[in-house]
């Protein structure tokens, strides 16, 4: 038995994507350019809520140069895109290609111009008079779930397109006048995912073959790939989606967008090549948001500080439309489902409301219902170690799932198993010294938050409830050709994590041979069958598990065949650095003589020895791979100007096996920045007009390199899953664990004024008017 | 909208000798006419820094610029990075660092880095945070883009 080597995964191998991404030779969709290429630019909605009266394209379409100017009534072949789902109570909202009467939020596309360069065709759009009818806008939450009159969608008679309730344990069993109850409405504002990349989409028409081929700074070319079938026509053998060096994503490039479909659309129309390139104005209004929920919850918990009962209201903002293809159900649903968190309560109830408003679908963002939800839970328990007065890492460690206790199947139905809640928690309060410093003075805080999550899960479990989409797959193709090249082709579609190094270090140990020596293809669906994409921490433990199989059966069969050639037994025969070898001896096969001997000697070997050097292999982890991290976090606030001050930032982790350490720590850093950014920073502000009050970076800020502080990161490598490489998902664990563990900083920090902290971002603006209202009080 | 303006300028080192639309960006110029796509364009109103060029040895916004503005001076772009030892090791120290995830305003920081590499003041690690914090990254929380600044920047000496 050859004993498993690990030469590679484990090890800070540097990142391949570097020097092309450095050196300026990267290439993003808008670098892209084809001879005889048009450009398009949109007229968008300015208002958002109301109907089209009429549209004039007389002017524009005189000026020179312009090429077309499309409207609804050009498109309407192409059928509403519509999000399905086979959850109960579920309305699906009717999105068209473009405006057809009704405007639904502010940006939506009415009309798209095709000119000779992006100048000219934004000089049309200026061009273009039209008249519109405003309608009240739909814009606050809460009135729009009693709503009976004002709808988004007039024809569902209703703004809730969705609602279920989770409920375990029954509270009537319970004496409540024994209990303690910490009772609040939370608040998580609404984000934008904000890659530094604005979306865009370049199309190009191969007349002689009459394939397209659509660049896309997508994080999913499998979905769109599958929806242009469904929504063109156009079938698969007849468009590649390649999604080239991708700018970010943080799941703002992970849903079908009209645009997409669009310059599709107009390429195979015109047939000529399309080119569209948000700008940043274009992409704050139109690229899917993040999170916006109103939270009622109510934590019981008895004097001895053991918690009884969790319940909750979940009010979710989806926007206008239920977003292709994750619906409405994703991020709301998944605020109820992970809001218990890590800890043992027997009582759990929660209804979730997803409510369509006039602003912009929400969709997946790093995290998904999980920041919000570790904000309520965690903020709740530190409220109640104030109320009854005991440290609020010991109420943690009272109610927290033990390793015996799993696995252990929570209120929403969600199953932690092997996850190391204690274990972090411990971790971290070791890393932070927390003892020493948990004592706060004025104006200074720590705050701690621990979360469950799921990832890298496989086809038993929907990335969003009763989506009918197949996320729990990847399939990976490993080639060794002619010249003894090697290949290995996945579905993901890699924007930043550096995949491409990471799966050849998993490639690399099973089939014996160096990293540099792979190449790692992704993001292009005319290399493979079926693939969606990169997202919901799923990459490294799926395309790293179908990495590790395909690995193993091209090793085995290459040994077969180095077997015969070499006249050795295959026991004896170990495949290390590229070279066949014979242990002790010095018989040995380099890549490219075996295949000279496969491909191009007809002699040597037997014809079925001969097959070429494809294989294949797919991977599904049926369940997921549970995993925690635990936050914690010091504050101090200037009581001057209120701005909060992170000072010190640690977090224990459980990802599993790690692949390449140095990456799995950028995942971690990146994604406490952006966690810092949803509690301290952003919001996408949509006034009672419907207005967006955040639509530059001068006032929807992130996070620069004054506000993240240096990250103290520990890794648990003792809680494996069952997966096949032993990976956990960790590139949106950063994002969950900050909002709580800030939030419970700040509420600390304030306690000398009973303030407690339940709507994020905590900006200055907002710590200004809760100290004010408290000193009038 | 045909105003065109003649324009003499040296980009990475080549002189040009042409005509460009007055309204044309300079960013545009760089990347539309020139084919120079390593300069991204992320905000378009001077805020992201990943359009961060060198003109006449001082960073510049591209996207803030017309092209014409680039008249008779000496641009730097980030494809002049590699071929230079000293730039050259500033693509090193990003690497060895983990400098960068998705890449796109990488360009920005490293043009910033170098200009504070050619300034003759030494600064302190709060000081190249403050220098950074114009340019904005969304994928590596900034810690390894401060930690690779302070070894490019370690043979001046950090305060």
């Amino acid at each position: 038995m050859i004993k498993s080597k690990t030469k590679y995964v484990g090890k800070n191998v540097l990142r391949f994507e570097d020097e092309r991404l450095l050196n300026g030779n990267g290439q993003y969709t808008a670098d892209i350019n084809f001879p005889g290429m048009y450009h398009v630019a949109f007229l968008r909605s300015e208002i958002s809520h109301g109907e089209i009266i009429s549209i004039d394209l007389e002017e524009a379409k005189k000026l020179e140069n312009v090429y077309g100017i499309f409207l609804y009534d050009d498109l309407k072949h192409i059928s509403p895109i519509i999000s399905k789902s086979n959850m109960k109570k579920y309305l699906p909202t009717k999105q068209h290609i473009l405006c057809k009467k009704r405007i639904r939020y502010l940006g939506e596309p009415i009309a798209v111009v095709v000119a000779k360069n992006r100048y000219i065709a934004e000089d049309a759009i200026s061009l273009i008079n039209i008249e519109l009818k405003e309608l009240e806008p739909i814009i606050d939450t809460i009135n729009a779930s009693n709503e009976t009159k004002n709808f988004v969608h007039p024809s569902l008679k209703t703004n809730v397109i969705l609602e279920r309730t989770f409920s375990q344990g029954d509270i009537k069993d319970v004496n409540l006048n024994e209990l303690i109850s910490i009772k609040k409405i939370f608040k998580m504002g609404r984000k934008t995912p904000l890659a530094m990349e604005p979306r865009s989409y370049v199309c190009d028409i191969n007349k002689r073959t009459n394939e397209l081929t659509l660049y896309s700074s997508t994080q999913v070319p499998g979905i769109i790939k599958d929806a242009i079938m469904t929504y063109l026509g156009i079938n698969g053998n007849q468009i590649t989606v390649i999604a080239p060096d991708v700018g970010g994503g943080f799941g703002g490039k992970a849903s079908l967008y009209m645009e997409e479909l669009i310059v599709v659309a107009i390429a195979n129309k015109l047939q000529t090549p399309i080119k569209w390139v948000s700008d940043r104005y274009e992409d704050l209004l139109t690229t899917s948001q993040g999170f916006e929920e109103i939270i009622e919850a109510e934590l019981l918990l008895n004097e001895k500080g053991n918690f009884i009962s969790l319940n909750s209201n979940v009010y979710g903002d989806i926007g206008a439309y239920s977003i292709y293809p994750w619906t409405a159900a994703l991020e709301p649903m998944q605020v109820a489902g992970f809001l218990q968190g890590p800890y043992k309560i027997k009582n759990f109830y929660s209804n979730v409301k997803c409510i369509t408003s006039n602003k912009p679908p929400t969709g997946p963002y790093r995290g998904v219902g999980r920041p919000a939800a570790v904000f309520v839970i965690e903020s709740l328990v530190d409220m109640a170690a104030r109320k009854i007065n005991m440290d609020p890492s010991q109420l943690r460690l009272k109610n927290i799932i033990r390793k015996n206790d799993q696995p252990f199947k929570i209120g929403s139905g969600i199953v932690w198993d092997k996850v190391g809640f204690e274990e972090c928690l411990k971790k971290a309060l070791s890393l932070i010294n927390y003892d020493k410093i948990k004592h706060t003075k004025k104006w200074e805080g720590i705050g701690i938050a621990t979360y469950g999550e799921l990832t890298g899960i496989g086809s038993k479990i929907s990335v969003a409830p009763g989506m009918p989409l197949n996320t729990g797959s990847e399939t990976s193709i490993l080639e060794i050709d002619s010249t003894g090249s090697i290949s290995a082709t996945f579905g993901i579609a890699s924007h930043g994590q550096g995949l491409e190094t990471s799966l050849s270090q998993v490639v690399g140990d099973n089939l014996g041979v160096t990293p540099n020596s792979i190449k790692i293809k992704q993001g292009n669906t005319s290399l493979i069958t079926h693939g969606t994409g990169t997202y919901a921490s799923r990459s490294a433990a799926l395309a790293g598990g179908a990495a590790i199989k395909v690995s193993k059966k091209a090793r085995n069969h290459i040994l077969n065949v180095a077997s015969f050639i070499l006249n050795v037994p295959k026991t004896e025969i170990d495949i290390e650095d590229n070279l066949i070898t014979q242990k002790n001896s010095n018989k040995k096969l380099s890549f490219p003589e075996l295949s000279r001997i496969i491909y191009s000697d007809m002699q040597t070997l037997p014809i079925k020895l001969r097959k070429p050097l494809i294989f294949v292999e797919s991977y599904d982890p049926i369940f997921g791979a549970s995993t925690t991290a635990t936050h914690i976090a010091t504050i101090k606030i200037n009581p001057e100007t209120f701005k909060i001050k992170i000072k010190n930032y640690v977090v224990a982790e459980d990802c599993g096996k790690v692949i390449n350490p140095m990456i799995v720590d950028g995942q971690v850093q990146g994604g406490v920045a952006q966690g810092i950014g949803a509690a301290l920073f952003e919001e996408m502000k949509y006034n009672e007009n419907g207005q967006l009050e955040t639509a530059t970076l001068a006032d929807y800020l992130i996070p620069n390199s004054l506000d993240v502080p240096e990250i103290s990161i520990s890794h648990l490598e003792n809680f494996l899953p069952n997966n096949i490489g032993k990976f956990k998902g960790m590139g949106e664990g950063g994002t969950i664990g900050a909002t709580g563990a800030i939030a419970n900083a700040v509420s600390d920090a304030l306690k000398h004024l009973n303030i407690e902290i339940t709507e994020l971002p905590i900006t200055p603006n907002k710590l200004y008017n809760l100290i004010s209202n408290k000193d009038k009080k | 909208m045909s105003n065109e303006i003649q324009l003499k300028t040296t980009i990475n080192g080549i002189e040009y000798d042409l005509t460009v639309p007055a309204r044309l960006l300079a960013s545009d110029f760089l990347r539309d006419n020139l084919n120079l796509t390593g300069t991204h364009v992320g905000c378009e109103h001077g805020i992201c820094g990943s359009c961060t060029i060198k003109i006449d040895g001082l960073t510049a916004r591209s996207c803030l610029k017309f092209a014409v503005q680039l008249d008779g001076k000496k641009v730097e772009t980030v494809e002049s990075f590699k071929e230079k030892p000293e730039t050259r090791n500033i693509l090193e120290k990003f690497k060895a660092h983990h400098s960068l995830q998705c890449g796109f305003c990488t360009p920005g920081f490293l043009m910033i880095i170098d200009e504070l590499l050619k300034s003759k003041i030494k600064f302190s690690e709060n000081e190249i945070r403050e220098a950074l914090s114009g340019n904005l990254c969304r994928c590596t929380g900034y810690e390894n883009i401060i930690k690779a600044a302070k070894e490019i920047l370690a043979h001046k000496g950090i305060k």
